[in-house]
């Protein structure tokens, strides 16, 4: 079974991140930058599932040249090969000019089973897997707590408003993980060596057959307008627990009614 | 003429959901709402979309949309945005919503906003209010290019009001095509959840890493029963297993806007604010004075939860005692 993982690189989640309001964008110079956590969770269970039934594991990541530290990260998890798509004139794609990108890189290659995590941790739109399931042509499997694949058939626990619904559906397709599907392994030290000496293969734009109406800025149909800080809220009062702050609390409830 | 707002109307608990109404009622300031209301549903569903505001059903009681997610409902919301050209059509922020949301936008290779939680129209331009980085950001977007503009709202960002209207019901076909079966559900499974929903709940008691063990939720139900509410957690006590995901608030899990939330052993990380920023009144118990949850706590309190808590226990039933006499 060959599974491609789309995973992104982001700005470590310790790191607080500025938005430039000349560009409307990220600043992600000189931010330390990781395999998303939440597109770690997709790797594993990649890993697990060739573990299991045979198969390779390819990483396809878009994102700038710092991104290879997260690229190397997923190698060094178990990822089988590596795609990188960074080309300046990819930055600013909004989430459906990131899925052209990525379903382009995909179809250079046979796929059976795409993965993605339900949201990437930084700019959370959770468009980009249902986008790339459309353009790729195969069905999405979304918001997976489990997979499990019998011959061609891959059926997923999915989580719903009020429990989960069992679905499947035939390869090829495209998954989606949430986040408590797995616990991700961390890399061994062998397997940090190994990623040194796996390929990485690099697509531009041109290579990929998109121009500036599809893929960058020119190409994204999102526009942000303004970049502005929300209303904050007024300072409340905070106490150091004296011996009575639990009194105090039903103090501040009666005065307010809430009791 | 009015700009046309479509809706994209979902059943949840086997009534149309709030999600649906919520929309509904913003529609309807922004132009002219419609709805679309693909598979079973309950027998007074037109009307209760009808009555807040809808002038127009688009329906299909065809189990193939119950049955099969998104493929049958993106093929059929595709012919309809063809054939009556919306301004606008909004989803929910479910899982359904966001899946059909997501394929059309590609389909129809138009794009789409998540997140949203305001929205204006300006001369048929969109200017969607959109929290960006956690929340820390608060931007305005718009989509360009022709074509419908879709738009993911968040939970809670309308409120429900009521407006009589007489809806005119169109019967839509479902899709014929074989292919838009691949997804098969074969089993849904309900998880038994009791006391009053964390959605609809004026008070939540919320707990986190902090309480350190699943059996001190047990506490925090004590104090939320007294209290009439429903109990929330972090999605780090999610992830430790100790709760089930349906108590998750936050960026990944539930929005909700009670009147009072009581957050317990949590330190506020942004994706945790960006689910309950919006309570009325915040009141957060926390050891770490500069956790970052007393930043929008208006009262705080500096202590270990398994003092505070207890003790804000035993004065309620003090009080509750004293109020019955
Ligand atoms: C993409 C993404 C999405 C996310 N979505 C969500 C989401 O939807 N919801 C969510 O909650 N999180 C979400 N998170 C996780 C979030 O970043 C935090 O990790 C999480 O909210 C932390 O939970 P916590 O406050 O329980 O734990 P911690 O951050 O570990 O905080 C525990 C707190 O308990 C305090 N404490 C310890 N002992 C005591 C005591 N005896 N008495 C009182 N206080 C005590 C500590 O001082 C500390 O402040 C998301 C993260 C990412 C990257
Ligand atoms: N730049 C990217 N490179 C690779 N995969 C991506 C990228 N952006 C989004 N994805 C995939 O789409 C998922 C959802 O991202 P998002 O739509 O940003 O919330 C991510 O978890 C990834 O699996």
């Amino acid at each position: 079974m060959n599974i491609v993982v789309c995973a992104k690189v982001v700005p470590l989640s310790s790191v607080t991140i500025r938005i430039d309001p000349a560009t409307r964008r990220m600043v992600r110079k000189d931010v330390s930058q990781e395999l998303d956590p939440q597109a770690a969770k997709a790797v594993e269970e990649a890993l697990r599932l060739t573990e299991k039934h045979g198969g390779s594991v390819t990483v396809v990541v878009m994102g700038g040249e710092d991104a290879t530290i997260g690229i190397r990260g997923a190698l060094a998890m178990g990822a089988t090969a590596a795609i990188h798509l960074s080309d300046p004139a990819l930055a600013g794609s909004d989430a459906l000019g990131t899925a052209k990108a990525l379903a382009a890189a995909i179809r250079k290659a046979p796929f059976d089973l795409v993965m993605c995590a339900t949201e990437s941790s930084d700019s959370y739109t959770g468009l980009v897997p249902g986008q790339l399931a459309q353009l790729l042509g195969v069905p999405p499997l979304t918001f997976a707590t489990s997979v499990t694949v019998e011959g061609r058939t891959v059926t997923i626990k999915r989580q719903s408003e009020g429990g989960y619904d069992v679905v499947s559906a035939e390869l090829p397709l495209l998954v989606t993980v949430t986040t408590g599907i797995n616990e991700p392994r961390y890399p061994t030290l062998k397997g940090i060596m190994g990623a040194k000496k796996k390929e990485i293969k690099r697509y531009t734009a041109a290579e990929l057959g998109l121009g500036p109406a599809e893929v960058g800025e020119s190409g994204a149909r999102e526009k942000v307008l303004t970049v502005g800080r929300p209303p904050a809220r007024p300072a409340g009062t905070i106490i150091q627990d004296d011996g009575e702050g639990g009194k105090k609390i039903a103090a501040f409830l009666a005065d307010l009614k809430l009791i | 003429m009015a700009d046309l707002i479509w809706v994209y109307g979902e059943v949840v608990d086997g009534r149309i959901s709030r999600a649906t109404l919520e929309m509904l009622s913003k529609a309807r300031e922004l132009g002219r709402a419609e709805a679309v209301l693909l598979g079973p549903a309950p027998d007074d569903a037109v009307g209760t979309l009808s009555a807040h505001g809808a002038s127009r059903v688009y329906r299909s009681t065809d189990p193939v949309y119950r049955d099969c997610p998104t493929l049958p409902a993106v093929e059929t919301i595709a012919t309809l945005i063809a054939s009556h050209q919306p301004t606008v059509m909004l989803f929910a922020s479910s899982y359904g919503g966001r899946d059909v949301a997501a394929a059309l936008s590609a389909k129809l290779d138009c794009g789409a906003l998540t997140d949203v939680g305001d929205l204006a129209l300006r001369s048929g331009s969109l200017e969607a209010t959109i929290p960006a980085l956690g929340g820390s950001y608060q931007n305005t977007s718009t989509l360009t290019g022709p074509g419908a503009k879709l738009v993911l709202v968040r939970p809670k960002a309308f409120e429900i009001k009521p407006n009589e209207t007489h809806a005119t019901v169109e019967e839509v076909p479902a899709p014929r095509d074989p292919t838009v079966r691949k997804i098969r559900v074969t089993e849904r499974v309900t998880v038994k959840r009791e006391g009053p929903q964390l959605e609809d709940s004026r008070v939540i008691v919320s707990g986190g890493r902090g309480l350190k063990a699943p059996e001190r939720f047990a506490m925090l139900q004590e104090l939320a029963e007294l209290l009439g509410g429903a109990v929330g957690a972090t999605r780090a006590a999610v992830d430790a297993a100790w709760v089930p995901y349906a108590l998750q608030i936050g960026q990944t899990g539930k929005t909700v806007k009670p009147d009072l939330y009581i957050a317990c052993g949590i330190s506020g990380a942004l994706q945790h604010l960006a689910g309950m920023k919006g309570s009325k009144t915040i009141v957060a118990i926390n050891t770490d004075p500069d956790a970052p949850i007393f930043q929008v706590a208006d009262l705080g309190v500096v202590g270990d939860v398994f003092k505070v808590v207890p003790q804000l226990i035993e004065e309620l039933k003090k009080r509750k005692g004293a109020g019955a006499h």
